[in-house]
């Protein structure tokens, strides 16, 4: 029953996961980037982990993505759909793939916290609740969360930098 | 036969959840239309029916026989598909409503709400966003100029009231302990969650204007200066389903207040069932959003931006740091 119901939602995420990049309308590829997004945290309830699920529903597809359709609205969508996507750069396509791809693999294969979950069959989280997530990150993983922290406020002064007039 | 009326119980709960939503707004045009008559001295709907009762039945059956219309150079898969996204999404929210708390029918518990999420909260913060994306896609595919317009103020106005609608509730949560709505209700057993946040509720108000697209700020449908806005291009039942979606969002939002600052189905002094009071309330909510509708001017495009993000964002940052002084 379980398995039956991850291999749906994972079909649909690749589909959609798909569809982003075959899509020639920019607008009918951020509709298919969301249909991701909301099985990739359906996926998340499956795993046991509602919270994360929620946090992915409201952050990204209540308010990146109506983010990215707003600027999507403002270009020409016409002229967007008929140029090509990566004109003549097949080869530093496939290369970039590839490399991204091998990275991928090699991470699955050396990760000890994954292999440790797929043969121990224990979750990381036990009970997978609000309140051990937040202890997890902020006891064991506080460093990363910190500069991750840190990261997004030098993109925030950079993006009101970026869009502030000349004019003193 | 024990899992057997478990879930007949459950399906029985889900038809009539689902069954009020859709007939709700039905009455609800009705009162709207009423309240808006007697403001200005008028009568209002008088001709069908006693005292114009019959007159919503009347329009769905209009809205029902009407041409269904789509542009020849609009989007027509988007088209299509903008009005679903943008009804589904609040009737999933009521998944994670209560609307009471535990009855005994026949001898067995039967609570009065389909699930008790942990997260409940946020669930219903995070699925109502997505009943926007509805209405960008109806003005974007639409391929007019009117409802381009209305989308892409829908785009900024919700994104803008989203983020302070989420940090006043971070107060109720606080008091709480948790996000389970039930758990919320019960917390304010004795005094409510209003005499503690009152700047939480008035920002959690405000934010629930703009979220419902209601008077004063309801910049994506102004007519005065874009048609209809985003639905500009749409009738018959493609209208009503943004009809539909926008009175039972209003629906969630006065239920949403009634449970985080109102103390839900809790009433000390009025001797009432329970359900019938969290009724009451959630009434009187609804009548004020009607209220405000005729008696404040919409505001201008930039005083929204400016409401939303000088005033709204940093009153609710100070509620928060406030509440973590005092509460938690």
């Amino acid at each position: 029953m379980e398995l039956g119901i991850f291999l749906f939602f994972a079909t649909v995420t690749i589909i959609a996961a798909l569809m982003v990049v075959i899509a020639r309308n920019p607008v009918h590829s951020a509709l298919a980037l969301m249909v991701c997004l909301v099985q990739v945290a359906a996926l998340f309830v499956l795993l046991g982990s509602p919270f994360l699920a929620a946090l992915q529903i409201f952050v990204y597809v209540g308010a990146v993505m109506v983010l990215v359709l707003f600027v999507i609205m403002m270009l020409d969508v016409r002229e967007a759909a008929r140029v090509r996507f990566l004109q003549g750069a097949l080869i530093p396509g496939l290369v970039t793939l590839a490399l991204l791809g091998a990275q991928m693999l090699l991470l699955l294969i050396s990760s000890d916290r994954l292999s440790f979950v797929s043969t121990n069959q224990a979750p990381i989280l036990k009970g997978g609740g609000l309140e051990q997530l937040s202890k997890t990150m902020f006891t064991d993983y506080l460093l990363p969360f910190e500069v991750i922290s840190v990261i997004l406020l030098v993109a925030l002064v950079g993006a009101i930098v970026l869009t502030r007039s000349e004019v003193k | 036969m024990e899992t057997l009326f478990a879930i007949s119980v459950m399906v029985i709960k889900m038809a009539v959840v689902i069954g009020v939503l859709l007939a709700l707004p039905l009455p609800l045009t009705w009162m709207e239309r009423k309240i808006a008559a007697h403001i200005q001295q008028r009568l209002g709907p008088m001709r069908v029916g006693w005292h114009g009762l019959l007159q919503p039945l009347a329009d769905a059956l209009k809205l029902m026989v009407k041409e269904d219309h789509i542009p020849e150079k609009a989007d027509r898969l988007l088209f299509t598909m903008a009005p679903i996204i943008a009804l589904v999404p609040p009737f999933v929210v009521f998944v994670a409503i209560p609307f009471g708390d535990t009855v005994t029918i026949f001898g067995t518990p039967v609570t009065l709400y389909l699930t008790d999420m942990n997260v409940a909260l946020l669930f219903i913060l995070g699925v109502a966003g997505i009943e926007v994306v509805g209405l960008i896609l109806a003005g974007w595919a639409s391929n007019s100029k009117y409802a381009l317009l209305g989308s892409l103020r829908t785009c900024a106005q919700l994104i803008s009231y989203e983020i302070p609608m989420g940090f006043a509730v971070i107060g109720v949560i606080m008091l709480a302990g948790s996000m389970s709505l039930v758990d919320i209700v019960n917390a304010q057993s004795g005094w409510w969650n209003i005499v503690y946040q009152p700047v939480g509720f008035f920002v959690f108000f405000v934010a629930a204007l703009a979220e419902a697209q209601r008077i004063p700020f309801d910049l994506p449908e102004a007519e005065g200066d874009l048609g209809a806005g985003f639905h500009t291009e749409y009738s018959g039942m493609r209208f009503a389903f943004f009809m539909i979606s926008e009175y039972i969002i209003m629906v969630l939002m006065s239920v949403l207040m009634v449970i985080l600052f109102f103390g839900g189905w809790h009433a000390s002094l009025i001797p009432l069932p329970g359900s019938l009071i969290f009724l009451l309330k959630v009434c009187f909510l609804i009548w004020v959003f009607m209220w405000f509708r005729f008696t404040f001017p919409r505001y201008r495009y930039d005083q929204l931006m400016s409401i939303g993000w000088k005033v709204l964002l940093p009153l609710s940052l100070a509620n928060i740091l406030i509440s973590g002084m005092f509460f938690a």
